[in-house]
This record gives C-alpha cells, sequence and structure tokens, in this order.
C-alpha cells in the first residue's frame, strides 16, 4: 500500500481512538500464493464461502454471492475447501497466483 | 455552608454521594473500605444514581471503571495499598484513553511485610502512570479536592484521571468538622459529563484502545504528556471557582511562613498539620521557620517549588516512602531536580519517616528543625523515627 | 433461527484487511456470534490473537463499538460498559437495546483471565462471554495454557526425548461456567455454523450472564493447512473431542449428537502438536486419550442425552 505522511501527535485524535472499519484500507493481496476463482454457473448460492471466510471476503450483494474481494482475500483456501458443489462442477477453485 | 464532623472516609464518600457518579467500581480494602461501604448504602437506599459494581478484585475495579468510563460514564472508585498495586496494570490505560476517572486513594503501606497503616509508598509507586495526584492535609481537604478533582479530570484540555489521597486512619479515620456544599451546589459545579466519545454510540462506532505499534505509540505517549502540561492551569481555574463558592483557596502548593524562613521543610499530607504547629511554636521562639505543603504531586508543580524554595537556605525534604534506591525518597529527588537549574539552589535534606504508620510526633518534627539549624553537619540522608 | 442468506444481508461486523493469519479460525467465529444479534453490539476484546490482528492502528477491523483493555480483563471490563450502559438507561440518556458481547482466547478466558471472568458471571452482568479457544497462547507463539490438551506438544510444554507433550488434561471451562448457574452456557465449534449461531441467538435472547467455549482451530499452533480449519474443527466433533451441547437453566442438552464415534487418531493425526503420538512409544498413551474422551462422552450423554 502507498505510505501516506503520517499525522504528528498534535493531528491525531486524542485517547487512542480509531473510526470504525478502517482496515478495509489496508490492502493484504501480496500474502496470497494462491486465489479463489468463482465460478457464476456452478455456485448454487449456498452462502457457506460467505460464513467460513477468515476475512469477509466472500462479496454478497442481496443475499447472493458475486465473488472475491482480491484486497482481503489471503488465499486460506477454506471456502473452495468447504464448497458443497460436485467434483465436476466446482464453484470454486484454487489457482496459483501469478507473480 | 452545612459543616459536620466527618472522618476523612466520610467527608470523601459524601462528597462522593453529592456527585452522585453513574458507575462506581470498587472492592474492600483497609484503610479505603469505609468509602465504598459509606457508598453502597447511599446506592441501596437510593440516595444516588449510581450503578454500583462490587467486583471481585481492585484488578477488577479499575478494569470496569475503564469500560464504564470509556461508554461516556463518570465513574468513581476508592482504594488503598495493595488494592491500588492491583490496578497498577490498568491505571496507565485508563490514562492512553484519556478517561477522567476520580479515584479517593487512601494511603497505606505497601507490603511488605504487610501493614494496614499510612504512608505513601502505594501513591508514590503509582506517580509515572498519568494520573493527577493530590494529597490532602485533612478530612476538609479530602472533601474539597474530591469535588474539584472532577472538573480538572474531566476538563477538555485535561482528559486524565486523577487521585485524590488521605492519609490512612490519620485522615481517614478521624473524625474533624468538614463544611460541605449543598448537594445542588455540587451539581452545578461539576456540571453534566460531556465525553466526546462513547463506545455506547452505535450509529458512530469507534474502536478504542487499538494496537500501537512503533510509528503511533510515541505520538498517543506525546499527547498524554501534553495533557498533563496544561493539568496546572486548570486546577488553579478550577480552584478559583472552588473558592468563590466557598471561601476556601487551593493552589498547587501552600506556603506556610515561608516568605521570610530561613529553615524550611516539605512535606505532604497530614504531616503538614502536625508541623505548622512545630513552626509556630519555632516562631514564637524567634526562629524563621517555615513550611512548603506540596498539595498537588502530579503534575509535578516544579517551577513554582523552584520559585519559593531558591531563596531559603536549609531545607529539610520529608519522605513518607522509601524508594530503596540509595538516594532518598521520591519527594527528595524531585525537589531536587526542581531546583537544579536554579541559579540559587539551598542546601536540601532528605528524611524518610513514619513509614507504616509510625508516628510523627512534634518532638520529631522538633528535631529535623533544629537539624536544620547546623545543616552541614547532616548527612544528606537521613531516617526520621526508626530504632537503630 | 436465522439462515445464511438472512445473516448475509446484515453488515458484517468485520472488515477484511486485518492481519490473521490466512486459514485463521476466529473470524468467522466473531462474526457468526455477532451477526446472530438483531440488536446492536458493542464488543469488549482481551489482548490476544483477535484484538492485535484487528486494531493496529490506524487500521481497525470493527464496524462494531470495539473496546479493548488488557488481557486478563475482558469480563471486568465489559461489566463497567454494561453498568454505564444501564445508568445511562435509568437517567433516559440512552434508549435502545444493546448487546454486550465479550471475547478473550483461552490464554485470556481459562488462565490469567478466569477470575474477572468468574467475577462478572457471578454479579450476573447482562453480557455473552465467548472465549475463542485454540487451545494455547498463540499470540505470543504457541505456549501451554489451561486450555491446552492433554498430549499436545507446545512451545513450553514441548514433546521431546522424555516428553510427550502436556501430562494433564485441560481444565473443563465449559463444565466450570455451568456450576455459576448462568442462565445460558453452551460450547461450541466454528465448524458447526448453525449450531453455533442458533447457540449465539439464544444466548443473545436470554438476560443475564452467558458464556459460550468456542473451539477454535489455529492452522500456525496446531499445524495443519490453512484449507482445513473447519473440517478439523468438526473432526473435534465427530471424534467427541469436543462436544457440542448447552446448559440452558441447568438443564443440559447435547446439541450435536455423534451416532459413529469416530477415532481420536482422525482429529489428531492431522495436526502437528499431536504428530508425536504416532510414534512408537506413544501407543498406550494414544489408548489412554481415548478412553478419556470416551469416558467424558458417555458422562454427558447421561447428563442431557440429545
Amino acid at each position: 500500500m502507498s505510505e501516506e505522511k503520517k499525522p504528528g501527535w498534535k493531528e491525531l485524535p486524542e485517547g487512542d481512538v480509531l473510526e470504525a472499519g478502517t482496515a478495509a484500507k489496508f490492502n493484504v493481496a501480496g500474502w496470497r500464493s494462491e486465489k479463489p476463482v468463482w465460478s457464476k454457473d456452478n455456485c448454487i448460492q449456498c452462502m457457506i464461502c460467505w460464513i467460513v471466510c477468515p476475512d469477509s471476503s466472500v462479496k454478497v450483494v442481496d443475499g447472493k454471492m458475486t465473488g472475491f474481494d482480491y484486497d482481503h482475500c489471503k488465499g486460506c483456501g477454506i471456502c473452495s475447501h468447504e464448497c458443497p458443489t460436485k467434483a465436476d462442477k466446482r464453484a470454486i477453485v484454487m489457482e496459483q497466483e501469478k507473480k | 455552608m452545612p459543616a459536620a464532623a466527618k472522618t476523612g472516609n466520610e467527608a470523601m464518600a459524601e462528597a462522593m454521594r453529592q456527585i452522585n457518579p453513574d458507575v462506581v467500581a470498587a472492592y474492600p480494602i483497609t484503610p479505603a473500605t469505609e468509602i465504598v461501604m459509606i457508598f453502597a448504602q447511599f446506592a441501596a437506599d437510593g440516595l444516588v444514581g449510581t450503578e454500583y459494581i462490587p467486583v471481585e478484585s481492585e484488578h477488577s475495579a479499575m478494569s470496569a471503571c475503564v469500560g464504564a468510563a470509556a461508554a461516556g460514564a463518570r465513574v468513581m472508585t476508592g482504594t488503598s495499598s495493595q488494592g491500588l498495586a492491583l490496578m497498577y496494570e490498568i491505571l496507565p490505560i485508563a490514562t492512553a484513553l484519556r478517561l477522567p476517572i476520580i479515584m479517593c486513594e487512601v494511603n497505606r503501606a505497601l507490603s511488605g511485610p504487610i501493614n494496614i497503616h499510612c504512608d505513601h509508598s502505594d501513591t508514590m509507586a503509582a506517580r509515572d502512570f498519568g494520573w493527577i495526584q493530590i494529597f490532602s492535609e485533612n478530612a476538609q481537604e479530602a472533601y474539597d479536592n474530591t469535588l474539584q478533582a472532577v472538573r480538572i479530570s474531566e476538563h477538555s484540555k485535561v482528559k486524565l484521571p486523577s487521585m485524590v489521597t488521605t492519609d490512612g486512619f490519620i485522615i481517614s479515620h478521624c473524625m474533624e468538622r468538614v463544611e460541605m456544599l449543598g448537594d445542588k451546589e455540587v451539581q452545578d459545579f461539576i456540571g453534566e459529563k460531556k465525553a466526546e466519545v462513547s463506545l455506547l454510540d452505535v450509529t458512530k462506532p469507534v474502536t478504542i484502545g487499538a494496537l500501537d505499534l512503533q510509528d503511533y505509540y510515541f505520538e498517543h505517549r506525546r499527547q498524554m504528556a501534553e495533557a498533563m502540561k496544561n493539568v496546572a492551569p486548570v486546577i488553579l481555574e478550577v480552584a478559583e471557582e472552588y473558592s468563590k463558592l466557598t471561601g476556601r483557596k487551593y493552589d498547587l502548593i501552600e506556603e506556610y511562613k515561608l516568605a521570610d524562613a530561613e529553615i524550611a521543610i516539605v512535606a505532604l499530607g497530614s504531616t503538614c498539620g502536625t508541623a505548622k504547629v512545630v513552626i509556630d511554636e519555632l516562631r514564637e521562639k524567634g526562629i524563621k521557620a517555615g513550611m512548603l505543603k506540596i498539595r498537588v504531586f502530579r503534575p509535578f508543580p516544579a517551577e513554582r517549588i523552584a520559585a519559593v524554595l531558591n531563596k531559603i537556605p536549609a531545607i529539610a525534604v520529608m519522605d513518607r516512602s522509601d524508594s530503596l534506591n540509595t538516594q532518598g525518597g521520591p519527594v527528595y529527588t524531585e525537589t531536587c531536580a526542581a531546583l537544579y537549574n536554579h541559579p540559587k539552589r539551598p542546601k536540601m535534606i532528605n528524611y524518610i519517616y513514619g513509614l507504616g504508620g509510625r508516628d510523627v510526633t512534634l518532638d520529631d518534627l522538633r528535631s529535623v528543625f533544629s537539624d536544620l539549624q547546623s545543616i552541614d553537619k547532616k548527612p544528606l540522608f537521613n531516617y526520621l523515627g526508626v530504632r537503630d | 433461527m436465522a439462515n445464511l442468506k438472512e445473516l448475509s444481508v446484515r453488515q458484517d461486523p468485520l472488515t477484511g484487511g486485518h492481519r490473521a493469519c490466512a486459514g485463521c479460525g476466529f473470524p468467522q467465529i466473531v462474526r457468526m456470534v455477532l451477526l446472530s444479534s438483531k440488536d446492536p453490539v458493542v464488543v469488549i476484546s482481551a489482548t490476544g490473537c483477535l484484538e492485535v490482528t484487528t486494531t493496529i492502528f490506524p487500521f481497525s477491523a470493527w464496524n462494531v463499538p470495539f473496546l479493548h483493555n488488557a488481557f486478563e480483563n475482558s469480563a471486568a471490563t465489559a461489566s463497567g460498559v454494561e453498568a454505564a450502559y444501564n445508568a445511562f438507561v435509568r437517567k433516559n440518556k440512552i434508549k435502545g437495546k444493546i448487546n454486550f458481547v465479550a471475547f478473550g482466547g483461552d490464554g485470556g478466558t481459562y488462565d490469567i483471565g478466569f477470575q474477572s471472568l468468574s467475577g462478572a458471571m457471578e454479579r450476573g452482568h447482562d453480557l455473552l462471554y465467548v472465549c475463542y479457544n485454540n487451545e494455547a497462547y498463540m499470540n505470543t507463539g504457541v505456549q501451554r495454557s489451561g486450555a491446552t490438551p492433554r498430549g499436545a506438544s507446545t512451545t513450553t510444554e514441548p514433546a521431546g526425548k522424555v516428553s510427550s507433550g502436556k501430562t494433564r488434561p485441560r481444565k473443563d471451562l465449559t463444565k466450570i461456567m455451568a456450576a455459576h448457574n448462568l442462565p445460558y452456557v453452551a460450547q461450541a465449534a466454528g465448524g458447526y455454523y448453525m449450531d453455533l449461531i442458533k447457540k449465539a441467538e439464544k444466548a443473545f435472547a436470554t438476560p443475564g450472564p452467558k458464556f459460550i467455549n468456542v473451539l477454535q482451530p489455529c492452522r500456525l499452533g496446531w499445524g495443519y493447512k490453512p484449507e482445513l480449519t473447519m473440517e478439523i474443527s468438526r473432526l473435534a466433533v465427530q471424534t467427541c473431542v469436543w462436544p457440542l451441547y448447552e446448559v440452558e437453566n441447568g438443564i443440559w442438552k447435547v446439541t450435536m449428537n455423534v451416532r459413529e464415534k469416530k477415532p481420536i487418531a482422525e482429529f489428531l493425526k492431522l495436526q502437528d502438536r499431536f504428530r508425536h503420538l504416532f510414534k512408537p512409544g506413544n501407543e498406550q498413551l494414544l489408548a489412554d486419550l481415548q478412553k478419556e474422551v470416551d469416558k467424558n462422552w458417555e458422562e454427558l450423554l447421561k447428563k442431557g442425552a440429545p
């Protein structure tokens, strides 16, 4: 991520307080060696990948899986491992991350 | 103004009732127990609107205070000695989260050996945790200091916790005449607590107590140092307002017959009352004795101290705790430091005295003033009242 | 009970961008528990992996109010927060229900925070305490805790030439909390998410002090491939190493029946912390561990058959 100028003590809010959700700005894509790839056609919309993802990286809109948030996915593979779709119609497969 | 005979503990409990904090979390410990016992009865009788949490340890007392204060509540507690020691881990966290918690701390010797009586070792060991520390000479001051501490701590330029101390048994359990304000006057004086940030604001969620690494910790600590720097003028501002209500005027320090003094002692807490008697007696004999009472130990009023002490040729600094560092007690080392950069430095010696509730008699203090008349013959570090 | 689809439209309490290991087991537990609350939540966390990885200044992964105080005091801290809320409700300064949730790892719960937890629960504060139990001090590098099971190798009680890892069984904290006579106590595992969600919903619907002990596989400390987090969690249940049950107002009930109990080896063999148990010479210890699990399961069934 880009190095922003860090605030000095006079600019920082007092009391070790943060606004909510600022970690969303922190990109962890570089942690990945593999990435999950989603097939919309094979997806049965069971939402299991969404609940088991440690990184809140399964994008859900109106109760439907719509893909992955690759800024925050660390490539652990839990989603793919837990995906209940059949071997010949996998909805999530892990692929090597290109360097 | 209503007056009544009160012990120091009763006076502090009464101040707490009038402050009517949102949350009190406390655990019993001699000699502070009474404060929370009396307050628990106030709560049980519906005389306060406080949520009283009878926790299972002082560590949890301070932890609950931090939780409640982070939620925006006005919060108080009381403790002594081992209880304060058990809170030590959480004290600087209250500071870092900028939570204006008020503690009634009854000074008692730290173990070991275990002892329940007065000295200042408990409070002095907590001196670098970023808490404002105000020492009281008697029950009246305990009452007055407790009320003022709320205003000082909650001031927007401060937002630091305070401990108001009395001396165990000597003040906490001795009955004195205490003048008190009316309940409404107290409420008008302290006002509503305004928390800038509240954990309970679910519409504006915040994270409080985040992990600072090398890149932020220092900045946050620097802010605390600045807040502590802001305390002294706020204390004076609050004291000014309080004096209009009560006629009792407080300062960071109190000078007792210092203006022309040739020998003087520096002391905190109840000893100051005893010293005043001795000084009056010496003055009658034509000996120019005086005293500097330090009311506020944190922030340490170094400039003020230097300004009044530099003119006095011989000074004894009284420490009711021993740092066991071979360099005297904390009041001595800090008083020396306050004067080090002053062009006129008096000769100063140190007395460690009154540990574990050892009585401090008029004769003890007479001997100190007598020593000061030939200060060059005395070693720097002295123990007063210990058997050889 | 809300299904996953219904939960997925609620606001996620955690953002991505936190620094938990790839394949970590606790963010899901946190999400499962907090998403189960229909009312706003306020979170208090002990020092530990959860707090450290989610709040590195200036990056907070929390979308809900969050407070961290210290390691051993999340329950006491939460009791202060809850007391402040009660005071404000009484003084009409706040309206609307808030659910208070305190999190602690097993170190912060079984060991150093045990007194604080016990005190807060005994006092009856209206809050839910959730232990994310990964059975060792993972944040500081896999040191043993009171939750570490017998036979596990940790960095402070490692397996070695003359040692087979931890010699004593873990303390049964769920049972200890049940002995506090709380209105709701449960044992859960992230791998059985609907079971955990149901328990969290029940806890939120119950006034007073609640405790849920959630087993959380740790890929680093347990030593397994990151994608197996949920599977290992389920194996702990299927082998009866970690039975799922609840104690509701004193009534015990197993919430996940295990008709065909798998041998514990199926759970143990996937993890590096137990690898030494499969070397020659440890057959008796393995048999003893199996016996211990069987005995505990039988006792639990007697208390509250599914």
